[in-house]
């Protein structure tokens, strides 16, 4: 069995070929089928629950807190306690409710989210779906998780819901725009759209040093409309705690509730493995021009590891933001898209085309 | 679906929601009934009395020493001051001269008081506005005031500390002290207060400009304290007539000419440090002498009306009584802070966005119980 934790192709490869040696190549293709969703779902569940635990040991550190630290060493398991009273909880019939829509709203959102991590490249070799227009496919499908979101608001039958749900809306509708353009931009100095391709473009190095000052500006841009896509941190108008009480999912208990949460989490891990895979580098070591030591040091490292990092780095600044900043309100929040984002993008995507085909990019 | 619409809408085409009694951003038990266009309030019909318990009515069956005790559950976050209005009543209405000793100490509990009723309200405005890092920063400042309360008076929000003539018990040994330490440490952490929330760009959009109140609503309207001196209405009580020791400090009576939800913010900021020179001019010069005057087993106010005012963290609060010579009141009004604050909300809040209606709450700083009574 080749396996070799720096470059999976040849694993993978390896499991391709015995399983069609032994049986049909449709029945070997849904065997494949079946070992990576299981292996995403796993992936998803163990992420989400160390998300949750991260956020409550990140928010505990920035609020002069200990966080939780009962419930096994350093309160680890605290999560999973969690988890468990969820599933146990009942969940609360709502009078005059959609029942339909009402159910399925948490599905919507939950397979949206599971549909966009398929696409993220997490090591060599280690990819679920290497799609060619791997970068549009990531937004398309990230976008889509708003219809369940509108969809929960409005068939709760609760008025806070609907606000919620018609905030978060509009917030996306126009948040996506920014998304879009700042990945663009990267797109048209990597040349490609496929996410393997992007980061194998960055083993000289990575686009955010490449790509000169509009690489940074849309970094940036990426980092503040994707918080706000996935509704999180300063841009939590949609659930607005102070003011809707919990906004879209207000009504929703127990693991219906728990989807929406966990969902909540994975598209923040989301959002930031694509900032790590098209700003920094995706799996690729950091590496530092010709310091060969360095470089070999840093190699040692696994790329799965280097993923992890940079993911993490990403998530710790959304974090950041959240238990930092107070929350916009919703014309400051379209302003700031409209007004400001959409504008500074459109010229960074110019400034961006004109640097590539001057050919003046490191 | 029709029905559903019917319920939603009301014969103004406006979408009605119900905020409170049980919701996070009322801070206790009031029901504000908000018409909506979109986003934009064009109404707001405070319900109040859900925490309703009588206390003018009950003092009525009660002596004047147990009064002081119900005057802790109106605005609890100003217990002390709550306390030191009905002492000065009766002590005004028994002509008892107050030894200086009383007086200071009185004056810097009352100052404590204000501080933590203020790091509280930084607290949760912060919270308010989706900044839930504030919360824990200023609970842990209040958290050293309310040990200092513990200490001398037995309590850490309900203090009960006055008693008609005096105090309760003496300081403990160590109130100079702490009170000292808790001076050096808070000048220290103030301006963190500053750094998280009152320099973010995000919070001043937020609050600038926003729930205007000119000076001549506030005067109209009555609204005193901090909310009433952001509009430039200088209604300091301590300052337009001193009670206690306010005689014999210096201090700022803060006031600013733009009445929005920044400015009232900006005022209860500034009076922290205000309050901090009022302690540092006083815990030096505490005298010796006795912590109460001996008064009379039973007190009999002489027949007549009396009333004293004082500030609270709030505003000012009145305390009416009517006496016919009994060891009962024959009628008590307290004219709270909250209860006319609450008054202008309608006013400022129009045509704004609901979150603004949160911003305007938030910045009057209301507490609940104050209101109903």
């Amino acid at each position: 069995m080749p396996f070799d934790i720096y470059d999976f192709t040849s694993f993978t490869q390896w499991i391709d070929t015995s399983l069609r040696s032994s049986m049909s190549p449709a029945g070997a293709v849904a065997v494949e089928f079946l070992i990576v969703g299981v292996m995403i779902l796993l992936f998803y569940a163990v992420i989400g629950l160390f998300l949750v635990y991260a956020e409550r040991k990140v928010c505990a550190f920035m609020q002069n807190r200990l966080g939780p630290n009962r419930v096994g060493p350093f309160g680890m398991f605290q999560t999973i306690a969690d988890l468990v009273k969820l599933l146990l909880v009942e969940l609360v019939p709502i009078r005059n409710a959609d029942k339909f829509l009402f159910n399925l709203a948490p599905f919507i959102v939950i397979t949206a989210s599971f549909m966009a991590i398929s696409a993220i490249p997490f090591a060599k070799g280690l990819h679920a779906i290497d799609l060619n227009i791997g970068v549009l496919y990531v937004i398309a499908v990230s976008a889509m998780g708003v219809i369940g979101v509108l969809l929960a608001g409005w068939s709760s039958n609760n008025k806070y819901s609907l606000i919620g749900a018609m905030r978060s809306g509009a917030q996306i509708v126009s948040y996506e725009l920014s998304v879009g353009l700042s990945l663009i931009t990267i797109v048209i100095l990597a040349g490609s759209m496929q996410l393997s391709e992007i980061v194998n473009a960055q083993s000289t190095g990575w686009f955010i040093f490449k790509g000169h000052i509009p690489a940074f500006i849309a970094f940036v841009i990426f980092l503040i409309s994707s918080t706000a896509e996935t509704n999180r941190g300063p841009f939590d108008l949609a659930e607005a705690e102070s003011e809707l009480t919990a906004g879209y999912h207000t009504e929703y208990s127990g693991i219906k509730f728990a989807f929406f949460f966990l969902a909540e989490y994975m598209n923040m891990f989301i959002v930031a493995s694509i900032a790590a895979t098209v700003f920094l580098g995706g799996w690729m070591p950091f590496h530092i021009g010709s310091w060969n030591g360095f470089n070999a040091i840093m190699d040692y490292l696994p790329p799965f590891i280097w993923y992890l990092l940079k993911t993490f780095f990403v998530v710790f600044l959304m974090m950041w933001f959240k238990w930092t900043f107070p929350r916009l309100r919703i014309d400051q929040l379209l302003t700031l898209e409209w007004k400001y984002l959409l504008p500074i993008n459109m010229m960074n995507v110019l400034i961006m085309a004109f640097i590539v085909l001057m050919g003046w990019h490191f | 679906m029709e029905e559903a619409v019917k319920e939603l809408i009301d014969e103004n085409q406006e979408y009605v929601i119900n905020m409170g009694p049980q919701h996070p951003s009322t801070h206790g038990v009031l029901r504000l009934v908000v018409s909506l266009k979109g986003e934009i309030v064009k109404n707001v019909e405070p319900h109040i009395g859900y925490i309703h318990r009588g206390i003018e009515k009950m003092c009525e069956s009660i002596t004047y020493p147990q009064i002081i005790h119900l005057t802790d559950r109106m605005d609890y976050l100003s217990a002390h001051i709550n306390n030191e209005a009905v002492c000065l009543a009766v002590e005004k209405a028994l002509e008892t001269d107050i030894p200086d000793r009383i007086k200071i100490i009185r004056t810097i509990m009352s100052e404590l008081t204000r501080i933590q009723s203020h790091q509280l309200f930084w607290a949760t405005y912060g919270m308010d506005l989706g900044g839930l890092t504030c919360f824990f920063y200023g609970l842990r400042d209040r958290e050293k005031i309310l040990d200092i309360f513990e200490e001398t008076c037995g309590s850490r929000m309900i203090v009960s500390y006055n008693c008609p003539g005096g105090l309760m018990y003496d300081i403990h040994p160590n109130f100079q002290n702490r009170v000292k330490e808790f001076i050096k440490y808070f000048r220290r952490t103030l301006p963190e207060y500053d750094q998280l929330l009152t320099g973010n760009v995000i919070f001043r959009e937020r609050t600038m400009n926003v729930g205007r109140l000119s000076l001549e609503d506030a005067i109209s309207y009555g609204v005193t304290g901090p909310s009433g001196r952001a509009s430039g209405f200088s209604c300091d009580v301590r300052k337009h007539e001193p009670y206690s020791a306010y005689d014999r400090v210096k201090f700022n009576e803060i006031t600013f000419n733009d009445g929005d939800s920044y400015h009232r913010y900006l005022v209860r900021m500034k009076e922290m440090w205000e309050s901090m020179d009022i302690i540092e001019q006083l815990i030096d010069n505490i005298p010796e002498g006795p912590y109460a005057v001996k008064m009379k087993p039973v007190i009999k106010l002489p027949e007549g009306e009396y009333y004293q005012r004082v500030e609270t963290a709030r505003g000012e609060l009145g305390v009416y009584i009517i006496s016919d010579g009994n060891k009962n009141p024959y009628r008590v009004k307290f004219r709270s802070p909250n209860f006319v604050n609450l008054s202008v909300l309608n006013l400022i809040s129009k045509d704004f966005k609901i979150a603004d209606l949160v911003t305007i709450g938030g910045s009057l700083d209301l507490v609940i119980p104050d209101i109903d009574r």
